[in-house]
């Protein structure tokens, strides 16, 4: 198919179901309205498909120059809003190898969650609503991913908000899920104010918003700043890290990320793919797409590694503590990002080619197969078992051995266990770590040991410890097919992505470059990681005491991770009773009774004087006469005394 | 004089006045009302469209359709009218508002007086943007005000006489400054100038320096005043709060963007020079309004207040960015008015219907009205989308064209103001969602609520209209944006360079 109208339908595709299931949802079925959903969305993963097949091996001139180097190519880019002559909002179609990479990603999980929740939301009230939202939070990211410019990323950005919103907060009548979906929306508005501000430094100086012209003469824009600084810190690093505080909001980085844990609200297949696959790996995919504008600015690159960092250890470490399976998910799906974020951060150009880069990107693959993986097998255990804790779980192997299976595929992709991808991605970001500064590598190999334990953790108690006793009662049973399809095949793609030589297509320059394994770095992190499993092994496979007795022993760090360090309770406290005690009520009391009062005051003022000298017009014809004849008398003395 | 399709938007409401008398029952007065809102509706499609033939056939004139005919000779004062983008995207405004406002107050007990009233007030707001005459616009700009304090204090709910006599007032009181300040135009124009009242003449011959810096704060907060400008905002919570439905939406909706419209079509444009140089201390108080306003949203339980804070904070921001002097802000800022206007107009509407329905306004009364009224509660949260500035909404392609627009200003302090302003975006959205999920999810929160029913027809056509006009704004708005933003780069682009 001719690709100018693919890459038109792969947005229209959605936007139409959208629309279609939103507006006339309400006289469809339930089962109408999902199948009709899912086919759209089947329809636009063999479009996306065969977008990313045409753009990496048709080899056409458009694509790929004859040294071999990928270009970047605008299919469409239509004028939408236009500030000025050269400040323009266009919507466009752009295709490079990342954006190619995350049309594949998204069409890809997003029919797997289309396709589980026939599943998983049958006979739920409101089951075409939640289709409707699913298909505007694909176009949302769809259109995000293939941005020309800068500002229809942030319109896309703000539309995957929103859709994250709406899908959180889809059992409405939920008290706790109207305050996560309230949360997010409120906490990445305020990382997106950053975002905004950004832009707006950046389009200040450059007078653009095109990505093509920023990243490809990255050395123009520093120029175009004249070499300003505020603070100490250039006008170019103010710009990239508010553009970063932007991506930190949306990947949940620290200390933006208290919204992710709480998302865990929204139905399970929309925490596969929102909150674990696909949006907050936008992050990622902003840094990614600024990269040759990030490399102008060590300190900003810096300080996405530092972020990055602390991130992924503080997540690890409270991941290692939760006892509701999906919020064990979700910190490790922000420790995960973190990884992507610090990887990106090490990634120089004169350090194995930039390998952190290709490395980042390889991840952000392979993890979103793996955690939608992950995300949908725990859909299917709470689905089972009908809670999200796991001391309600335990010996579930027996019960549904599908389930078991692709779970422990997605436990050892993660911990990096070779040959399942996630060592292959990982072992890449570890490598590029250890080259940039050992003190990372060293770090984030540890890190990289607390997932492979709070992972199996994790498994271990789900499917071993022993059966719990309210299995009696109610006895456990595998998902059905619609349910089971996308985790095989998920399971398969975790087993198989590894082997994707992926420095062909994805790296920095576009340039191809060849992956090869450094087993100094691979057999410390394969140890480690062993090592970890081993342990968790010891604590979790059977019933026994030595977590309890450990817990005990540390009681003050459990409860400090446990309560994920008091984060939650600092933000309640800063929004609570600063800002809403302190500042809000103050300027409302303020208007009330300050501003309205000086307006009162004037009427009240107005009608005292008038009420005062009212008594003068009495209409009593003897006082006019009197005072008549007084002021008469009074000018003819005062007459009188001028002419003598 | 007829030959003039301007003069149209205010034949129709006088012979819908007329038309008003002469009913005797309800169905009568609605018959009434929906046909002559609809004849506006019509009319201002068709102005646009013979004003988009005119441009298209390279008529660069500041006004078009122009008209004049003398009324009072030794004064110099006409009846002229003519339009540019900016009128007609207020004429197209208003004539959608008052249709939907028709639709909203569909029962309303005494409805002939009502809609009289209704009407009139629509006849000064349609007469205020086609006059290009400085007396006339201040005419029609009292028209419109009149009617008001009776439509509060007949027909208004709660405090209605306080507030119908503070709105009043205090909108008397910025007429006694627009009234002084229009007179100094008059008589000081600049050095052999003639004296004259025509919007189009005076801004050919300018007004006298010395004198501009006396009447240019005169007319701006003369006109801001009604735009809600910080601190003479406060007749706005306790008018909305007190209005019928039809009035909070076409106050908020129409005749706040008198006061914006005003701002820059007498004080801005007639006076760039003082513009120039005193807009920062106006850029101070309005930036103020904008954050301000937006803070004591977030505590207030009556629906209305929220809005009318909230409105407070829009319309703050449409002042900022006039003031700004530069045409993207100030394209901005025209843009914000339509899309505030809608937006406005549609919370009122929804508020009122909700208020019809449960009797209480206060958010603490309510909860889970997402079950019970599905459509009502969509649209809320549709304006609340728009309010919160979602791409694909009016309100985001407002604001963005703002806040590109004012940092774009070669000044650092217009620049620390305009992230200033940005913080509201924020701000906004913990006000929105505090309401809407307080009011639209969660349990329900009064069992007698349960009873209730969904929208009628006629509350569904008031809703949907609004909300397409929304949506279009949104979807497509580099068709308004040239619209609205013509004028600035041509005729007013010239002004602006001439004063740097």
């Amino acid at each position: 198919m001719d690709l100018s109208l693919s890459s038109h339908l792969i947005l229209l595709l959605p936007l139409a179901m959208f629309l279609i299931i939103g507006l006339t949802g309400m006289k469809m079925s339930h089962r109408f309205a999902g199948v009709l959903g899912t086919v759209g969305l089947g329809i636009t993963l063999l479009l996306a498909y065969a977008v990313a097949y045409t753009y990496f091996f048709s080899g056409s001139p458009d694509f790929v120059d004859a040294a071999g180097q990928r270009l970047q190519y605008s299919v469409f880019d239509y004028t939408w809003l236009e500030f000025t002559e050269s400040l323009v909002i266009k919507l466009g179609f752009f295709l490079d190898p990342i954006s190619a990479m995350m049309l594949v990603v998204i069409t890809t999980v997003s029919f797997m969650v289309h396709l589980y929740s026939l599943g998983y939301m049958k006979g739920e009230v409101g089951f075409q609503r939640y289709y409707a939202f699913l298909s505007l939070f694909t176009f949302s990211m769809l259109g995000l991913v293939v941005a020309t410019n800068i500002f229809q990323m942030y319109i896309f950005w703000e539309l995957v908000g929103v859709s994250s919103y709406l899908l959180i907060g889809f059992f409405y009548t939920k008290p706790s899920a109207v305050s996560a979906s309230k949360k997010a929306f409120i906490v990445t508005r305020f990382a997106d104010l950053g975002f905004l501000i950004g832009i707006l430094i950046l389009s200040f100086y450059t007078k653009t918003f095109d990505f093509l012209t920023i990243t490809n003469s990255p050395e123009t824009v520093l120029a175009q700043t004249g070499g300003a600084t505020f603070m100490g810190a250039s006008v170019l690093t103010w710009a990239l890290v508010l553009i970063f505080a932007g991506g930190m909001g949306k990947s949940a980085m620290m200390p933006l990320h208290i919204w992710l844990p709480d998302a865990m609200e929204g139905p399970t297949p929309v925490s596969a793919l929102i909150h674990a696959a696909t949006m907050v790996v936008a992050g990622v995919f902003l840094v990614a797409r600024m990269f040759p504008v990030y490399l102008i600015s060590h300190a900003a690159l810096m300080f996405i590694t530092v972020v990055g960092a602390v991130t992924a250890f503080y997540a690890a470490v409270v991941a290692c503590t939760q006892i509701d399976i999906k919020r064990v998910l979700a910190f490790s799906t922000i420790s995960q990002i973190a990884f992507m974020m610090t990887s990106l951060g090490v990634a120089m150009p004169d350090i194995h080619e930039g390998l952190g880069y290709m490395a980042s990107m390889f991840h952000l693959f392979t993890h979103a197969m793996f955690k939608a993986l992950l995300f949908l097998g725990a859909g299917a255990i709470i689905h089972a078992v009908h809670s999200n804790d796991y001391t309600e779980m335990g010996g579930l192997r027996k019960y549904m051995p599908i389930t078991h299976i692709t779970f422990l595929i997605g436990c050892l992709s993660i911990a990096g266990i070779p040959p399942f991808s996630g060592f292959f991605s990982k072992d890449e970001m570890l490598t590029a770590m250890m080259h940039n500064h050992p003190f990372w590598g060293y770090w984030m190999t540890m890190v990289a040991g607390l997932t492979a334990f709070y992972m199996f953790r994790l498994y271990y108690r789900i499917f071993w410890w022993d059966d719990n006793k309210h299995y009696a009662e109610h006895r456990p049973h595998e998902a059905p097919a619609t349910m089971t399809i996308p985790l095989i095949f998920l399971a398969l793609v975790s087993v198989v992505a590894g082997f994707i030589p992926f420095g062909e297509y994805v790296t920095w320059n576009r340039e191809p470059y060849e992956i090869h394994l450094d087993w100094a770095v691979a057999g410390t992190s394969i140890a480690t990681a062993v090592v970890a499993i081993v342990i968790a092994t010891i604590f979790y496979r059977k019933r026994n005491d030595i977590p309890d007795r450990l817990t005990k022993r540390f009681q003050w760090l459990w409860t400090a991770a446990h309560r994920r360090f008091y984060f939650d309770e600092l933000y309640m406290f800063v929004t609570h009773s600063i800002i809403f005690r302190r500042i809000c009520q103050p300027i409302a009391w303020f208007d009330r009774h300050i501003i309205d009062g000086t307006m009162n005051m004037f009427a009240a003022v107005t009608n005292k004087a008038s009420s005062a000298i009212k008594g003068l017009q009495s209409g009593n014809v003897q006082s006019y006469v009197f005072v008549y004849l007084l002021g008469t008398l009074l000018i003819a003395a005062v007459a009188c005394v001028c002419l003598i | 004089m007829f030959s003039n399709i301007l003069i149209y938007f205010v034949v129709i409401p006088v012979l819908m006045l007329a038309g008003l008398a002469l009913t005797r029952n309800i169905k009568q007065v609605r018959a009434v009302a929906v046909v002559g809102s609809s004849a506006l509706l019509a009319l201002s499609g068709v102005v646009l469209y013979q004003f988009l033939q005119l441009r298209a056939a390279g008529n660069t004139d500041p006004m078009l359709m122009t008209g004049s005919w003398v009324w009072f000779e030794p004064l110099n004062i006409h009846l002229a009218v003519g339009v540019d983008g900016i009128s007609v995207a207020m004429l197209i405004l208003s004539a959608i508002i008052v249709f939907a406002g028709s639709f909203a107050s569909w029962t309303i007990s005494q409805s002939k007086e009502f809609f009289l009233w209704l009407v009139l007030l629509s006849t000064g707001v349609f007469g205020f943007f086609i006059s290009i005459d400085l007396f006339t616009m201040f005419m029609f700009y009292e028209v419109a005000l009149i009617p008001m304090y009776l439509l509060i204090g007949v027909w208004g709910s709660g405090k209605k006489e306080y507030s119908a006599m503070k709105l009043t007032l205090m909108l008397m009181g910025g007429s006694a400054f627009l009234l002084l300040g229009i007179l100094g135009i008059y008589f000081h124009p600049a050095e052999g100038g003639q004296y004259t009242m025509n919007l189009v003449e005076i801004a050919q011959q300018g007004v006298d320096k010395g004198w501009q810096y006396f009447l240019f704060p005169m007319t701006f907060v003369g006109f801001g005043v009604l735009g809600a400008m910080f601190p003479f905002h406060t007749w706005s919570p306790d008018g909305h709060a007190s209005a019928p439905t039809a009035v909070s939406m076409l106050h908020a909706g129409v005749l706040m963007k008198l006061g914006g419209y005003g701002c820059f079509r007498v004080a801005i444009y007639l006076m760039p020079e003082a513009a120039n140089e005193l807009a920062w201390i106006f850029l101070i108080l309005t930036g103020i309004s904008v954050v301000y306003g937006a803070f004591s949203a977030c505590v207030q339980t009556d629906l209305k207040y929220i809005n009318a804070y909230s409105s407070v904070s829009h319309c703050g921001l449409v002042l900022f960015a006039i003031l700004m002097l530069n045409s993207t802000a100030m394209t901005g800022a025209i843009m914000q008015m339509l899309s505030h206007g809608l937006m406005t107009a549609l919370f009122f509407a929804l508020i009122g219907m909700i208020y019809g329905r449960t009797h209480t306004r206060d958010i603490r009364e309510m909860g889970g009205l997402m079950k019970i009224m599905p459509f009502l509660a969509v649209g809320y949260v549709i304006a609340g989308l728009a309010s919160l500035g979602l791409p694909g909404l009016s309100g985001f392609v407002a604001e963005m064209t703002i806040f590109v627009g004012s940092f774009q200003h070669a000044d650092t302090f217009h620049r620390a103001f305009t992230i200033v302003a940005c913080c509201s975006i924020v701000i906004t959205a913990v006000y929105i969602l505090r309401v809407v999920g307080k009011l639209l999810f969660g349990p329900v929160q009064d069992e007698h609520h349960r009873t209730l029913t969904d929208a009628t027809w006629w509350e569904r056509i008031s809703v949907v209209t609004l909300i397409l006009c929304v949506a279009i704004i949104g979807c497509f708005p580099n068709f308004f944006n040239d619209l609205v933003g013509q004028p600035f780069q041509t005729t007013f682009a010239n002004i602006i360079d001439v004063i740097k």
